[in-house]
Formats: C-alpha cells, sequence, structure tokens
C-alpha cells in the first residue's frame, strides 16, 4: 500500500507543531498544542486508510476496493468527538486556573522543586529499647495503675 | 486441623464486638480457643506417636487448583511437640492478658484479635506441608507480630521497633520465598515432606537451601539480623512472652529442624548454623550481662537461646536433634515464664529496671519461688527439665566430637564434622556459663534488697489469677524433669529421622550417671556463679569493650540510606516541571521508534505525491496556519490559525471520501471555535505574558523529530500492510445485516457499537469534568429546577427593575425571549432575528440527519452537533437565560437520558437472548408516510444524538452561562448607568 506524501508532510507538520505547543507552559498554548495535535492525529489514521475513493456509501455496482476505507472513519469521527470533549475539559481547567490563581500557565510543582533543592527531610520512626523501663508510662496512666497505692521506687 | 484453624479465623474476627462488651474479659473467652486446639492436639497424640509415617494425621485441601496450591497439613512429631506450645502457651498468655491489662486499654479488641489470629496463624505454620501455604502463615505471622509491637501506637519507639522487625523479618521471608520455590520447582511439587524426602544434592539445592535459612535466621533472630527482637520489647510484655519468646521466634527454628534431616547433606549447612548460631549464643549472652531492664536482659538472654538452639537444631545428629527438641519445649516453659513474671512485676511496682527494684523478694516470697523455678531451667539445674535438654546438647556435641555416631550410617563424623562438633560444644559450654550468670543478674536483679533503694511498695494487684499463668508454665518446668523419659517418649518421633548406630540410644533422664557432660555442667553452674559475683569487674570491662556501632545502627544506616537514595532519585527524576516530564517522554519515543524504525527493512516501493492536486493547496494552507499557531503572540490569533487546520481536514476528508468526518470536522470545529471564545474573554488578549517562551531550540527540535518519527513511521506502516483490509467486507455486511448503506454510521452504531458505548462514556465522563470545575457547588443555574414558565416570571421581573423607556432599545420588539435582559449595546436585532427564524429549522435539520445518517452521510454525532449547533445560536443571541428558555432541562439530564437509551439499546437484545447490540430491522407501510424503514440500532444511535447534544449544552452552561454569572457581566442597573454616561 502507498500513501500520499503531501498527506504525510501535513500530517508531520501539524504533529511537530503541537508537540512544540504542547511543551510550552501557557495552557492556552498547550490546548491549541493538543488541538494541532489531535488532527495531525486523525490524519494519520485517515492515511492507512490508504487512497481516496468513493465515500463508503454501500453502491452494489462498486467494487468494495473503491470506497474509503471505512474503518479508519469511524475511529476518526470517534476521535474527532472526543477530541471536542477534552479539549472543552481543558478549557474549564484554564479557566478554573485563572479564576484561582489569576495564571494559565504550567507551575512548577512546589514539592519537587524544595526536594531537589534538599530542604524536605524524611522523618524516621527510631528504635529506642530502652526509652522506657515500663509499659506503664505515667502520660497513659490507666485507672489500675492508680490502684496501685503508689510509684514503687520512681 | 483445618476446622481448628478456621475456628481461630472466626474467633479472631468475632474478638472486635466481644471486646466492646467484655472489656479485658475477652481474653478469658479467647484462651478458650487455644485451649481447645490444645486439647485438639493432645488427642491427636495416638497417631502422631504410633511412629507410622503412613498414618500421621493429614488433610487435603484444594485451594487456587490452577496454581496447584493447596492447603495440606500434616502432624508429624515435630509438627505435634510444636503445636502444643503454641497452642498451650497461647491460651496461657491470652488468660494472662485479662488481668494484665485495664478495661480502659486503648485498641484492647485489636490487640485481643491479633494475639488470637497471630495464635491461629503460628499453629497452620508448624503443621503446614505446603511450601506456599508455609509461607503465606510465615509472612502472617511477621504481620501479626509487626501489629503488636506497635501496640502502643501513639509512641513513637513502638512504631519504630514494629516497622524494624517488620523489614527485618520480611526481608528474610522474601528470601525465603525464592528458595521454597526453587526447591518446589526443582521437586515438582509443593507437599514439604516431598521436597524433603528427596533433596538431590547440586548447586541449586545448596543456594535455595540456603535462602531459606536466611529467613528461618531472621526470624529467629539469628546475628547478623538478631537486633529487630531487643527492640520488638516495645510491645506488651505478653506479646514478649508469646511471639518473642515461645511462639514466633521458634518458627525459625522450626524450619531448621524440619529441613535438618536432609539439610545436614547440603553443603555448608552445618558449618554456617554451628557459626551464626555461635556468635548469637555468646553476644546474646554478653549483652544479656549489662542490661538493666530486666526485659531486655531477658530479650538478649532469648537472643542467646536462639543461637543455642540454632546450633543444637542445625548440627544435624540423632542425639542433637533430641537435644535440640527438648531445648526448645523448656525454652518455651521458662522463657514465657519469665516474661510473664517481669510483666507482673512491671505492673505491681511500676517499673522493669534493676537498679530501681530493692526488696520485692520479701513482699512476694511465691514469685521469687516461681521465678527461681523458671531460672533454675534455664540455667540448667537440676532437676528442671532445662537441665535435662542441656545434659542432652552436652553429651550430644561431646559424643560427636569424639567420634561417636552422627555421620550418614550412623558412623562417625568425619574429621571436620568432629571439628565443628568441638567448636560448637566450645561455644555451648561458654554460653552456657554466661547464661547462668545473667539468670543469677535477673534473680538478684528483681528481688534482691540493694543497699541505697528505696524499697517497692504497693502491691495490691498480683492476684492468683494474674499469677497463674507463670506458675503452670514454671511448675512445668518442675514437673517436666522427672518426668524426662515421658518426655522423651513423646518427642522420639523427631530424633528418629536421623540415622543411629543401632546400638542403645541415649534418652532424655535425669541421672545418666557420673558422665563427663555432668562435670561440664557443674563446671558451667560454678563458672556462671564466679562470673555473676565478679559483676562489677565485668561491668567495667564492658564499659571499656562497648562497641561503638551494632547491628542495629547498620539498619537505621541502611533505612537511611535507602531514604536518601530515594530522595536523590525522587530529585533528579521529578523536576516537578511537566514541559521537562513530557520532553523526556517524547525523546525517548523518538529514541525508540528511530532504533526500531532502522532495524526494519519494510519500506514501500513506491510513494504517490497525491491523491488529488487539491491536497497540495489545502496542506500548504493547513502548514502555513500550523506554523502561524506556534508563533502567534495574541489568543484568539492563535486559535484562528488552528481553526484554520481544522477547516483544511475537513476538505481533506471530503477529498478522501469520507463525508461524515468532512461534516463532523466542521461542526466541531465551529463548536469549539466558540467553547475557546467563551472561555479566552476572560483571560488577558496576549499569550504567555508571565514566563514567555523558553527553551524554543529545544522544543522546535522535539517538535520536528517527533513529526519526522511519524512521517517515516506513517510510510513504513502503510508499506508493511500487503493483506487486504478486513473493511473490505464493511460496506456489504453494513448492508446486509446492518440495513443501511452509510457503513461509517452503521460501523459506530452496530458493526462497532462497543466502541462507540466506550466513547459515549469518555464524552460523560469529560462534560461531568468540566461541569465540576465550573460549577463549585452545584448546578445553580439548573433550568429543571426553574422550568420555562418561571424563567419567563423572571425575564419579566428583571426587565421591571431594569427598564429604561429613555432607551430607543426597550421599544424593540422581542424577537427572542430574553432578549431584553440584555444591554442594549450587547444586542443584535439582526443575529435576533436569524435566530428565531432559523432555530426550529435546524432542530429539524438535526433530525433529519440523525434519521438519514444510516443511509447517508449523517448519524447521531452530526445531528447531535446540529442541534448542538442550534443551541450555540440561540444562547449567542440571547444569552444564558435564552439558552434556559430553549432547552428547559439540564445538561446531566440530556447526558444520561442518551447514555440510558444507548446503553439500553445494547441490552435489550441481551433480555431476548441475542448478543448485546443486535440489531432488528422492520420495514412496512405507515399511514401518511408511505413506506418506512426502521432498525433498531437506530434506537442506540438516538442515545448518541442526545449525549452529544448534552455535550455542547454542557459547554455551553458550563463555559458560557456560568462564566457569564461569575463574571457578573450581565445586565446590572448600575452598570447599565455608567453605560448611559459613556
Amino acid at each position: 500500500m502507498t500513501v500520499s506524501l503531501v498527506l504525510v508532510v501535513v500530517m508531520a507538520a501539524l504533529i511537530a507543531c503541537g508537540v512544540y505547543l504542547l511543551l510550552e507552559r501557557s495552557l492556552t498554548r498547550v490546548v491549541l498544542g493538543f488541538l494541532l495535535l489531535g488532527n495531525g492525529v486523525n490524519l494519520l489514521i485517515l492515511i492507512m486508510g490508504g487512497p481516496a475513493g468513493f465515500a463508503p456509501i454501500y453502491d452494489e455496482s462498486l467494487d468494495p476496493a473503491a470506497y474509503n476505507d471505512p474503518l479508519p472513519q469511524a475511529l476518526i469521527l470517534t476521535a474527532i468527538v472526543i477530541t471536542f470533549a477534552v479539549s472543552a475539559f481543558l478549557l474549564a481547567l484554564i479557566y478554573r486556573s485563572w479564576r484561582l490563581a489569576n495564571a494559565d500557565d504550567v507551575a512548577d510543582d512546589a514539592d519537587d522543586v524544595a526536594l531537589r533543592a534538599g530542604t524536605v527531610t524524611m522523618p524516621l520512626e527510631e528504635v529506642a529499647p530502652d526509652a522506657g523501663d515500663t509499659d506503664f508510662p505515667v502520660e497513659d496512666a490507666e485507672p489500675m495503675r492508680a490502684d496501685a497505692a503508689g510509684e514503687g521506687t520512681r | 486441623m483445618l476446622i481448628v484453624l478456621m475456628v481461630f479465623a472466626v474467633a479472631a474476627l468475632a474478638m472486635l464486638p466481644l471486646a466492646r462488651a467484655l472489656g479485658r474479659r475477652v481474653f478469658a473467652v479467647a484462651a478458650l480457643v487455644p485451649l481447645g486446639a490444645f486439647v485438639h492436639t493432645v488427642l491427636q497424640a495416638p497417631a502422631v506417636l504410633a511412629g507410622d509415617a503412613a498414618a500421621l494425621p493429614v488433610e487435603r485441601w484444594t485451594w487456587i487448583a490452577e496454581l496447584s496450591l493447596t492447603l495440606d497439613v500434616r502432624m508429624d512429631t515435630l509438627s505435634w511437640v510444636l503445636a502444643l506450645v503454641v497452642t498451650g502457651v497461647g491460651s496461657l498468655v491470652l488468660l494472662y492478658c485479662a488481668a494484665y491489662f485495664g478495661d480502659d486499654e486503648r485498641g484492647l479488641g485489636r490487640f485481643a484479635a491479633v494475639l488470637l489470629a497471630f495464635a491461629g496463624a503460628m499453629y497452620g505454620l508448624v503443621i503446614a506441608d505446603d511450601v506456599y501455604l508455609l509461607f503465606v502463615l510465615w509472612e502472617a505471622t511477621s504481620v501479626f507480630s509487626y501489629l503488636l509491637i506497635g501496640h502502643y501506637t501513639h509512641r513513637r519507639a513502638s512504631r519504630g521497633a514494629a516497622l524494624q522487625a517488620l523489614v527485618t523479618t520480611t526481608l528474610g521471608g522474601l528470601l525465603m520465598l525464592v528458595g521454597l520455590v526453587l526447591l518446589a520447582v526443582q521437586a515438582g511439587t509443593s507437599s514439604l515432606t516431598a521436597i524433603l524426602a528427596d533433596l538431590p544434592p547440586g548447586p541449586l539445592t545448596t543456594a535455595a537451601v540456603m535462602l531459606v535459612l536466611v529467613g528461618a535466621l531472621s526470624k529467629s533472630a539469628i546475628v547478623p539480623l538478631h537486633f529487630w527482637l531487643p527492640g520488638a520489647m516495645a510491645a506488651p510484655t505478653p506479646v514478649s512472652a508469646y511471639l518473642h519468646a515461645a511462639a514466633m521466634v521458634k518458627a525459625g527454628i522450626y524450619l531448621i529442624m524440619r529441613f535438618a534431616p536432609a539439610g545436614v547433606e547440603v553443603a555448608g549447612w552445618r558449618e554456617v548454623l554451628v557459626v551464626l548460631g555461635v556468635a548469637t549464643l555468646l553476644l546474646g549472652g554478653w549483652a544479656a550481662l549489662k542490661q538493666t531492664d530486666l526485659k531486655l536482659l531477658l530479650a538478649y538472654g532469648t537472643v542467646s537461646q536462639l543461637g543455642l538452639l540454632v546450633v543444637v537444631a542445625g548440627f544435624g545428629t540423632r542425639d542433637t536433634a533430641l537435644a535440640a527438641i527438648a531445648l526448645l519445649l523448656a525454652h518455651a516453659l521458662f522463657k514465657a515464664a519469665l516474661f510473664l513474671i517481669v510483666g507482673i512485676i512491671d505492673h505491681e511496682a511500676g517499673t522493669r529496671d534493676l537498679r530501681k527494684l530493692s526488696g520485692l523478694g520479701r513482699r512476694l516470697p511465691w514469685l521469687a519461688g516461681l521465678t527461681a523455678l523458671a531460672l533454675a531451667s534455664m540455667a540448667g539445674l537440676p532437676p528442671l527439665i532445662g537441665f535435662v535438654a542441656k545434659e542432652t546438647a552436652l553429651f550430644a556435641l561431646l559424643s560427636a566430637a569424639t567420634g561417636g555416631a552422627g555421620g550418614p550410617g550412623g558412623a562417625p563424623l568425619d574429621a571436620a564434622g568432629q571439628a565443628w562438633a568441638a567448636v560448637a560444644l566450645g561455644g555451648v559450654v561458654v554460653g552456657s556459663v554466661l547464661t547462668v550468670a545473667y539468670s543469677i543478674r535477673f534473680f538478684w536483679g528483681a528481688f534482691a534488697r540493694k543497699p541505697g533503694v528505696d524499697e517497692v511498695t504497693g502491691l495490691a494487684g498480683a492476684t492468683p489469677g494474674f499469677v497463674l499463668a507463670p506458675a503452670v508454665l514454671a511448675v512445668a518446668s518442675l514437673a517436666l524433669g522427672p518426668l524426662a523419659s515421658v518426655v522423651g517418649t513423646g518427642v522420639a518421633g523427631y530424633p528418629a529421622l536421623f540415622p543411629s548406630s543401632g546400638e542403645k540410644t541415649y534418652a532424655l533422664a535425669l541421672w545418666h550417671g557420673l558422665t563427663p557432660e555432668l562435670g561440664l555442667s557443674v563446671l558451667i553452674v560454678v563458672l556462671g556463679a564466679l562470673l555473676f559475683a565478679a559483676r562489677e569487674p565485668l561491668v567495667r570491662l564492658q564499659k571499656r569493650v562497648a562497641r561503638e556501632y551494632t547491628a542495629s545502627d547498620a539498619y537505621w544506616d541502611a533505612m537511611g540510606a535507602v531514604d536518601r537514595l530515594a530522595v536523590r532519585v525522587t530529585g533528579l527524576t521529578q523536576r516537578g516541571s511537566l514541559p521537562f516530564y513530557l520532553g523526556v517522554i517524547l525523546i525517548v519515543f523518538i529514541g525508540v521508534t528511530t532504533t526500531g524504525l532502522l532495524l526494519d527493512r519494510t519500506w514501500p516501493a513506491e510513494l504517490r505525491l497525491w491523491d488529488h492536486p487539491a491536497q497540495l493547496a489545502i496542506g500548504t494552507v493547513m502548514i502555513i496556519a500550523a506554523i502561524a499557531a506556534t508563533q502567534a503572540q495574541k489568543r484568539f490569533a492563535a486559535l484562528v490559525v488552528v481553526g484554520v487546520t481544522g477547516f483544511g481536514m475537513s476538505a481533506t476528508f471530503a477529498l478522501q471520501g469520507a463525508p461524515d468526518l468532512a461534516l463532523t470536522q466542521v461542526l466541531v470545529e465551529v463548536v469549539t471555535l466558540i467553547a475557546f471564545v467563551l472561555v479566552l474573554r476572560r483571560l488577558p488578549a496576549r499569550l504567555g505574558d508571565k514566563h514567555g517562551s523558553s527553551h524554543r531550540l529545544m522544543r522546535a527540535a522535539i517538535g520536528i523529530g517527533v513529526g519526522t518519527v511519524m512521517a517515516v513511521v506513517a510510510i513504513v506502516v502503510a508499506g508493511a500492510r500487503v493483506d487486504a483490509p478486513i473493511s473490505l467486507d464493511w460496506p456489504a455486511a453494513a448492508y446486509e445485516q446492518g440495513h443501511g448503506r452509510n457503513t461509517v454510521n452503521v460501523a459506530l452504531v452496530d458493526l462497532r457499537g462497543w466502541d462507540t458505548m466506550g466513547e459515549l462514556a469518555v464524552v460523560i465522563a469529560a462534560a461531568t469534568g468540566v461541569a465540576s470545575l465550573l460549577f463549585l457547588r452545584s448546578r445553580g443555574d439548573d433550568p429543571r429546577r426553574i422550568g420555562r414558565a418561571a424563567v419567563q416570571q423572571r425575564i419579566a421581573q428583571r426587565l421591571d427593575r431594569v427598564r429604561d423607556l429613555g432607551d430607543p432599545g426597550e421599544q424593540r420588539n422581542a424577537w427572542i425571549l430574553a432578549g431584553p435582559t440584555l444591554d442594549p449595546r450587547h444586542r443584535s436585532i439582526l443575529l435576533e432575528v436569524v435566530v428565531r427564524l432559523t432555530f426550529h429549522a435546524i432542530i429539524v435539520i438535526s433530525l433529519y440527519l440523525l434519521f438519514a445518517g444510516h443511509n447517508l452521510p449523517g448519524g447521531g454525532f452530526v445531528g447531535g452537533l446540529v442541534a448542538g449547533l442550534a443551541l450555540v445560536a440561540r444562547y449567542l443571541a440571547g444569552g444564558r437565560y435564552e439558552l434556559g428558555a430553549a432547552l428547559p432541562l439540564g445538561a446531566g439530564t440530556v447526558l444520561g437520558t442518551g447514555l440510558i437509551i444507548a446503553a439500553g439499546a445494547a441490552l435489550v437484545p441481551v433480555l431476548l437472548g441475542q448478543p448485546p447490540l443486535t440489531s432488528t430491522y422492520w420495514e412496512g407501510e405507515v399511514w401518511l408516510l408511505g413506506e418506512v424503514e426502521f432498525v433498531s440500532s437506530t434506537i442506540f444511535d438516538i442515545g448518541v444524538y442526545l449525549v452529544v447534544v448534552g455535550l455542547v449544552l454542557d459547554v455551553l452552561r458550563s463555559l458560557g452561562a456560568e462564566v457569564d454569572r461569575q463574571g457578573g457581566d450581565e445586565l446590572a442597573p448600575s452598570a447599565r448607568r455608567e453605560g448611559n454616561i459613556r
């Protein structure tokens, strides 16, 4: 099976520009990059469908190979709608981020940055077998302890 | 026996509610369970003691047949003795708990449940005959031990000690699992008996057995993994008595004893066990001598005794086997008793520090008496069972070292074996001296009067019930000494597994005459007493040689190093920057895919330039638009050029022969554009004001790299396609089975209906996500709750409030329902008229597309988008009130109805006995409409239609109406006046 070179070049350009935008920090550019990438991938699926052909509206007199492949078409149709749904979600995210932080960009995760800077210390649970010489320390004194008339030699 | 396990499990679960009702008396109930198991085990005696391997009690239960996992249990002499210890000591300890704890103890029910569950797991462990069952229960005891050590959850030391014990024993357990798997795979069976019956010599077996030993030694706190046991003393004392003296730490000894008959033939077995055992024996005893906390003294004593057990159990002759099982029994009795006594002392005196205890012996003479019994057994004094056991051990090692029976077939050991026996004997003698010394130290520390220390007062709580458990154990230590021959008969089955010389064999007894081992015993006691007498110089010596760096330090250093490594690795890889992550992923993608492509040689023979010359023109525009999108500085400009690529896609689809796609793409493009505009109007016009655009070259390189790789992938993959596509049959199948000429639509609703079902779920999830990001509390503007009449009323009220008859806009006719709610400056009479005239027509068209889509371009997706556009038009013309009036339903309702219809269409055939989504076809004459064809998959398409409408509506309600409301830019009297002034 051969492919149309023009379509391949367009697909590559869409994906390249999409990736370029996707690596931005501005959320709006990221969403636009997502749309470009979506278009590019849809084009890729279309290329996989082979050469142009008749629209797959069944006609008994036609050779089945004369249609453009309906299988990638069904996939793309689904993908178009999902891309729309997801970009709507991303838009809502942008809006939310703008409302909350007055920013529409991807900030670095503060915790990760702190970790890299070495300002985070890991707490260790320690074992101190000698810490207490009794199961019944005063701080959780129980009524049972109060019964015992004294603290012994302590 | 399986039923006993079952009872343990059920009873453990019942402890939580019972504890709430009974308080600490719950332990008395709990004690009944191991007591019952003890009685049950005693009743097995005839079968076990008969000495017939074929007649032992065995139960088998298939657990997971596919993995050949079975719940096989088998009770031979070794299992029987351990089961008696586990259940007997278990019931006594539980009884003791009833006096030890108060009713208001935190987590009483949990403690009772876990302790009982531990007893059950331990019981199962010693009778398990399947290596995987053994491992599962082994790990279960580790986990229960973790929970019990950490009982005082609010104490940092408890939590740390619990974790340390868990990490150490689990590490060993995992290595043991590897060993067990190796053995099971090699033997082709997971039955422990079968594996040990035929252990082929070889490096694989050696490696596997050594791995098993790591597990056993970590569990039994043998050097260098001994440090967790003193730490585990953070547990309540009954736990220390049961888990860390009598039961759990014996699991490792049990496993060594279980493997010993076969394992002693494995290279390195005896050497490893003797060296590590002796080291542990001496190190533990030495450390015990300097402890001031009685419980820690016992803990190090236990470490020492476990070392002794490993030496004797691992040495692997008939007589050491007899000594080992006797020692194990004796140790369980005296050590559990001593721990329980420490618990009583702690409970009554409020401390376990021997520097603070004085005069306790005078106040509690009977407690001192019991202690003396248990200590005598530990020190190996006659006539206690401990003496008998230690005598046997001394005899066995002495005889092995001097050419007695011990090797295969009862022959003497070879020279190396005799040398190791001598090493073991020396270790045992020195270790026993230390044992005697710390035994005396314990008694002196707990009960003696010490000058300069206040005497202990107030000992009211040492009730008979409290003392019962240690008393039973101590008296048993005493009683079993004279009854040594009975004990010998009981345990005889275990040493019988080892080869014997056939002559008269050594038997357990108090008196063997004036033998060399008796001389050794006397020597040990004398030296031990002298060592105690020299305790003050000894303390000074110990201080001088105190090790700076202990195994526990090594553990914490290792844990700290792991944590630091984790921080490093996290800091290195988790940069916190999403573009960085994405860049890394994409670079890996480029690298891996390029490698794959370079190795691949299926390049297509020919390329065609284009399918249609117009592709070139369209493609050029799309590329220019895409590049422009990357350079655009304004939001709207960027959006528009991205939209251009979308329309280019649509044209490409049309040229390629995909009218459905072209239609859908155009419609989606319009709706997307509007959705963007709705949001972007709230954001500043310029892009990236804050951070600007950085790493442009790098990003361009990655982008071009990915694009190029994808282009090559497309060419190569297309070239690799040689077979006829599966979809060649689709058009005919769609027509004949799906009764539709539009193959793509039939594929969506019929041939590949499930895919569409999944897609609908994704769409609904995304729509819900949009709504939940916008509507913070609830869908306050949900017209479902308002209704059309109420909306009109609200509009009228609003109108009254803001009416300004001086404004010419007010005199305009209301072409649309909510038009007058808008600021006149924002109104477009042209738009209102057009929307008014076309809205219903568009809805009709959308329905036509929906129903015609089965045979012509169209369908649920396209129809739904068209209907959505009609709603968009209403919203744009008249704002959110207009939208509410146009479709007085919540977006959620529309989405949900769509999904229910689609799912119903999918599931109804199931009720009729057909596969889901099976379609049915009707054809008939209908009045007025003429001949009508109806395919049931159309119902599914209606569901799709509604979901798409719901999605658009959701976007409008959220990104449109709700953003309006939050922005507050509606017609407000004040705003309006300002407008008039300007």
